[in-house]
């Protein structure tokens, strides 16, 4: 036989169980943690002290857990957002300026009509404000993709610095408080969410986004629809479905949970609106929804693991002195190693024997 | 009265960084690769840029020479750009992962890394990081002969310059022969317009995919350095740089994927960066004013995309891992 097979050919993975793939992704992690012990070196911190840091500060008080907690709250709300979309193969890149939208939104009604309406009426409105708000901002991309099947990746990243802009002008100009001070002014208290255990009340709305969002993927006739149409839109077709429509509320739909997350990070986090408030919480969100694999629980457990991990290196930043950015740096290297992991989740490697003849 | 050639000057500095950028990224996205990591790439060549110029700078003392500052930070911020862009086509090539988390998961990794280097070098020093003032000019003096500069208008429009601009004139024309004129263009091309043609047709996939992305994203970073040390003067600076890369990203839509159209967007977009400094609107606020490159490109998006013209569009396997079991 003159033809040779290649020293290492891959093949994909018909079945694989449940604990091979978290070993897989367990050992992707430690690497990550592996590298990132090189980056301490260099800052001559030892690596074992800075990870020992980096857990007590954000899981190790109560005061911790909730800075913890406070953090994951949009990062898990933006990944479900994200969710149906990605099921559909409909990449929004867009979330950070649906949130940013959204809490344009909300900030509406908490500037102009505080004193209008009782509290409780003022919360749902600027919420509902905010979903729409974000529903709207993602409708432009959607429209367009689904009638001239524009590239969505692209549009949806630009609408993210025009959204910034948007709040960048308000609150330099319309919204401004003082003159010249380029800040909008604290919401007034009826405008702020309400406190549960210390914390706003985002985290139950997100709790329930959770199983919202698990049922709605799995159990309704929406979900099966977005899957269908993620997996070949010719087959969507001939089942007979509105492509269009569903293309269209999808997003939509995910642009709304993101306003709602606008919303929360307004009236909760900062009780005020700024340009950056989404934070890049839109872009994180991508990652956390991808590395999930579209699982709404497996979001809750990568969410928490991404937002322990920026507490955490806040607490490094004020005992060890080691500059913040080191947070993006380690999170960037676990992303990139549990990105590069699902490979063998997928595939197989199969190395070739000596005995392996076919003739 | 509006002064036009300054504006036209400020234009094409501002610009510079971009078409390093955009013309990086051009060259990665002919491969079928998006990389949307283009503003870690910046962050990464811009500390790494300045870093390099900075221990060159102390290493040599008196005898220090511009050029070769120069060269060293050229070299550290293209050697950077490489690794970044290594990173993610071992991932997406090698290990088939999806590219747009990727890109992004690089641009949250790189900048990290560029952000931490800069902040370490401050903390290491105490203060921020610059390097002697003969070799600051040696990045921003014209550079070509007095004759030429001392044209009425012209020589201000065309030779009054920093080196980086010319360099960069030269790359994409090159860059524009290259992917248009020669062989190995062709299959570049093939390769991200349908990689299981090109892999039928005999064309190494993997290596075109490889060498582009890598390449390319050295050249982003490139991009990076030049706004550190020319538009920032040479000092870190990290929310001046930060939105650079998402522009150049913009850019390469608005340049239909051609490195030719990225010399003249770029001033354009150069412009719509420093318009609202040099000609304020009255009915227009400033932070308005900086959305309109974004603005722009969308309306090219759309344009492109209703139109269905052929040669406008972006590569058809653009963001498309190859694996070739699965045709």
């Amino acid at each position: 036989m003159d033809e040779k097979m290649p020293l290492i050919r891959i093949e994909r993975r018909q079945d694989i169980s449940k604990t091979s793939v978290w070993m897989i992704r367990i050992m992707a992690f430690v690497l990550a943690l592996v590298i990132g012990s090189i980056i301490f070196m260099i800052c001559d911190v030892s690596p074992i002290e800075a990870y020992k840091t980096i857990v007590i500060g954000a899981f190790g008080k109560a005061t911790g857990i909730r800075q913890t907690v406070k953090i994951m709250v949009p990062l898990l709300g933006t990944a479900l957002a994200l969710a149906p979309c990605f099921k559909m193969k409909y990449w929004n890149i867009g979330a950070e300026g649906q949130i940013t939208m959204g809490a344009v939104g909300a900030a509406f009604f908490a500037i102009n009509f505080y004193d209008k309406m009782p509290r409780s009426i003022l919360l749902i409105t600027m919420g509902l404000s905010g979903m729409l708000f974000g529903a709207l901002w993602s409708f432009i991309p959607s429209f367009f993709k689904a009638k001239y099947n524009t590239n969505e990746t692209l549009f949806t990243l630009m609408l993210n610095y025009i959204a910034i802009g948007i709040v960048a002008w308000l609150q330099g100009g319309p919204w401004e408080g003082k003159q010249g001070s380029q800040i909008v002014p604290n919401f007034n208290k009826a405008a702020v969410l309400p406190k549960v255990w210390g914390l706003h009340c985002g985290w139950i709305i997100v709790i329930l986004l959770v199983v919202f969002m698990y049922i709605y993927l799995n159990y309704t006739k929406h979900g099966y629809e977005i899957a269908v149409l993620g997996d070949s839109e010719n087959t969507a077709r001939y089942a007979g479905m509105d492509v269009f429509k569903v293309i269209v509320r999808t997003a939509m739909i995910s642009g709304a949970i993101s306003g709602l997350v606008g919303f929360m990070l307004a009236s909760g986090q900062n009780q005020t609106i700024y340009a950056d408030i989404a934070a890049n919480n839109g872009f994180t969100a991508i990652t956390v929804a991808w590395l999930s694999q579209l699982d709404p629980f497996a979001m809750v457990l990568i969410s928490l693991l991404l937002a322990g991990l920026s507490k955490g290196s806040s607490s490094l930043k004020t005992a060890m002195g080691v500059p913040g950015s080191i947070s993006n740096i380690i999170t960037g290297i676990i992303l990139l190693c549990l990105l590069g992991c699902e490979f063998f989740i997928n595939y197989r490697l199969i190395i070739r024997k000596k005995e392996e003849h076919h003739d | 009265m509006i002064d036009l050639v300054s504006i036209i000057k400020a234009a094409v500095l501002n610009g510079t960084p971009l078409l390093f950028g955009t013309s990086g990224e051009i060259l990665t996205q002919k491969s079928g690769n998006m990389n949307l990591g283009v503003e870690g790439l910046m962050f990464m060549g811009g500390s790494f840029g300045l870093a390099g110029a900075y221990i060159y700078s102390n290493m040599a003392g008196n005898n220090a020479k511009g050029y070769m500052a120069i060269i060293i930070a050229l070299a550290c911020a293209f050697i950077a750009g490489v690794i970044g862009a290594l990173i993610f086509s071992f991932l997406t090539v090698s290990l088939k992962a999806n590219q747009n988390v990727t890109g992004l998961a690089l641009t949250i990794f790189g900048t990290g890394v560029g952000q931490f280097v800069g902040e370490i070098m401050r903390i290491r020093i105490g203060g921020n990081v610059t390097i002697p003032n003969n070799l600051k000019n040696a990045f921003v003096e014209p550079v070509m002969p007095l004759f030429l500069r001392k044209i009425p208008v012209i020589g201000e429009v065309l030779f009054s310059y920093n080196i980086f601009v010319y360099l960069g004139i030269v790359m994409v024309v090159i860059m524009s022969y290259f992917l248009h004129k020669t062989r190995k263009g062709l299959n570049l091309r093939a390769v991200g317009e349908s990689a299981a043609t090109a892999d039928a047709a005999g064309i190494n996939v993997s290596l075109y995919r490889y060498l582009a992305t890598c390449i390319g994203g050295g050249i982003s970073a490139v991009g990076g350095m030049v706004y550190i040390m020319t538009i920032s003067g040479c000092v870190w600076n990290y929310s001046a740089l930060s939105g650079e890369g998402w522009i150049a990203v913009a850019l390469v839509i608005f340049c239909f994927w051609k490195p030719l159209n990225a010399l003249f967007g770029s001033i354009l977009f150069g412009a719509l960066l420093i318009l609202y400094l040099k000609v304020p609107l009255a009915f227009l606020p400033t932070q308005i004013y900086k959305i309109l490159p974004y603005v722009a490109t969308i309306i090219v998006l759309i344009f492109v995309s209703m139109k269905q013209k052929k040669k406008n569009q972006p590569p058809q396997g653009l963001g498309v891992n190859y694996f070739r079991e699965d045709r």
